[in-house]
């Protein structure tokens, strides 16, 4: 078996001077134009197929939804409804009665306070839990029956509490996304390897260093996780959240349309809805990316 | 004169629920400024225990550790350790690792431009500038090491902890590895305290050799003066007559008198 793989040996340092020469007389690139085509043909393959689905899947809708007497309005119907709402999203008639853009951003900012109190309570949390053995043990429990009950459930008691529909909405955003971030974090700070510690012992960091320097780069992984799923369900609960609470954004929207039989403009909204929770996804992972240079996220 | 590190009367026990193992018993060592003592032997010995002990990042159950004649008993710059496992931090550049130390050590000693240049200085005696906006994860373990090594000497410790610092690198890696050290150490005049399980590299590094009986209850089984003149080199140690004594002592006394029982 050694013998032919021995033999192989010179003839291939033989050919390699040439094949070398060879290579230095030809340092051409592929011309720009391949290099376009061959960049089309990746955005290609990654658009398409979706594409091809949305079609399909427009075209079923469309087939099932065109007879006379169907509940829902087919696509071409949904478009020719909404016309107005799509191409003039700004529009304002006081009240309600505003353009979806407006509808959005105030659904959007009441998730982004309600996310961001979230976050900055639930790293903290977190951190605690994660740190000391008591603080889990007290409230580690206290959490995991927190934690399943359902957004909604949470409304009447803020009501109750702050006697206003706008921070009972925030409120409810906060109660819903902080609990994976706090149990996401504390996984992480556990799991901080002895390691570091020791370096951060030897090092002598103070504990807002060690907290700064340490902990938060190294559980970012595990924060971040927490981060994406809290994002997740804040935009969920909103929707609901707002149905009941009512005044300007997205939920109370869809309940106004569907109240004035509106089907068109709730398939619309649903529309939006779905998009801008992906770009919020999608804006937490790539912070996340930035955040732990790519380094420990994979 | 009073020993600059001194390791007096140390026992440890380790407690978990009822069971109680003792795993190092009536330890005394003493190691002058500037000496290169290793400690070797076999795995499970508590020889890692001992350097945590003296890193302070373990207490002693009985004993202490004293250095330039004051008790020292939680971790601190003075004690430097270079990790088995490098332990760099990943979200750090090879720089920033380095440079985390030096602002910790120097925050008043030094100005920003200071301690920018002794990160740099640090670096190129391990001839690791050149990587330092690199990430961990971006060089190989060998270079890993260097800078776990600078990252250390940076603080410019009274004693350098190396805890078995060439244990995961391949052969080639660490025989460079270890010429290096062997330069600093010639350069830079550092105490150094290694634990290691290779024999050549005690031989070759150290100025004494604290071989260590198998646990639980270890103790210093015997010490072994080094006498090669430095600088050492490699190559000419292999046929010299004095390191082939050493190394044979030492082999003795691991593999004769003090063999590795397994169950242990």
């Amino acid at each position: 078996m050694n013998m032919p793989a021995i033999k192989t040996e010179p003839a291939a340092t033989v050919v390699a001077p040439t094949a070398a020469a060879v290579v230095t007389m030809t340092p051409k690139r592929p011309p720009r134009a391949d290099k376009y085509i061959k960049m089309a043909k990746e955005t290609a393959v990654r658009v398409v197929p979706p594409l091809i689905v949305l079609a399909l899947f427009m075209l079923v809708w469309e087939l099932v939804c065109r007879r006379a007497g169907s509940t829902l309005p087919p696509p071409s119907r949904v478009f020719k409804d909404t016309r107005e709402l799509i191409f003039d999203p700004f529009f304002d008639h006081g009240g309600i009665d505003k353009g979806l853009f407006w509808h959005l951003s105030a659904s959007l900012q009441r998730v982004a306070l309600g996310y961001s109190l979230a976050a900055v309570a639930g790293i903290a949390l977190g951190t605690l839990v994660g740190q000391s053995v008591w603080a889990m043990r007290g409230l580690d429990p206290l959490f995991q029956v927190l934690r399943t009950i359902p957004p909604l459930a949470w409304l009447p008691l803020s009501l109750a509490a702050f006697r206003d529909g706008q921070p009972s909405a925030i409120f409810v955003i906060f109660i819903t996304s902080i609990w994976p971030i706090i149990i996401n974090t504390a996984v992480g700070i556990r799991n901080i390897p002895q390691d570091y510690r020791n370096v951060a012992a030897v090092v002598q960091l103070n504990p807002l260093e060690f907290f700064w320097k340490i902990m938060i780069p190294a559980a970012a992984p595990y924060i971040f996780t927490g981060l994406r799923i809290g994002i997740g369900l804040s935009w969920l609960a909103i929707v609901a959240a707002e149905m009941l609470i009512g005044g300007v954004g997205i939920g109370f929207f869809i309940w106004d349309a569907w109240n004035s039989s509106h089907i068109s403009e709730i398939i619309l909204a649903l529309f939006y809805v779905g998009i801008i929770g992906f770009v919020l996804d999608r804006m937490i992972a790539g912070l996340a990316k930035f955040v732990t240079h790519g380094t420990a996220l994979n | 004169m009073q020993p600059y590190l001194k390791l007096d009367h140390i026992d440890k026990t380790f407690t978990r629920g009822n069971a109680t193992t003792e795993v190092l018993k009536d330890i005394n060592l003493t190691i002058e400024r500037g000496e290169y003592v290793s400690i070797i032997g076999h795995s499970g010995c508590g020889k890692s225990t001992l350097l945590n002990i003296v890193a302070g990042l373990t207490d002693t159950t009985m004993g202490c550790v004293l250095l330039e004649n004051r008790e020292v008993n939680s971790p601190g710059p003075d004690r430097a350790v270079v990790f088995q496992n490098h332990s760099l931090l990943p979200w750090l550049t090879v720089y920033e690792n380095v440079r985390l130390g030096v602002d910790k050590v120097f925050a008043a000693s030094k100005s920003r431009s200071e301690r920018d240049e002794w990160t740099m200085h640090n670096l190129n005696l391990v001839q690791m500038a050149h990587a330092k906006d690199k990430r961990p994860a971006e060089i190989s373990g060998g270079m890993k090491q260097r800078v776990g090594i600078a990252r250390a000497l940076a603080m410019e410790p009274k004693v350098l902890l190396l805890d078995e610092p060439f244990g995961a690198l391949d052969a080639l890696t660490r025989a460079h590895l270890q010429d290096s050290v062997m330069a600093l150490h010639q350069k830079l005049g550092n105490t150094i305290l290694m634990i290691t399980h290779d024999v050549d590299e005690a031989v070759l590094l150290s100025d004494r050799i604290v071989m260590m009986t198998n646990g639980p209850s270890a103790r210093i089984g015997e010490v072994l003066d080094v006498p090669l003149a430095r600088p050492r080199k490699r190559l000419e140690l292999s046929t010299n007559a004095a390191y082939l004594k050493c190394r044979q002592r030492v082999l003795e006394f691991l593999y004769e008198r003090h063999r590795f029982v397994e169950a242990a």
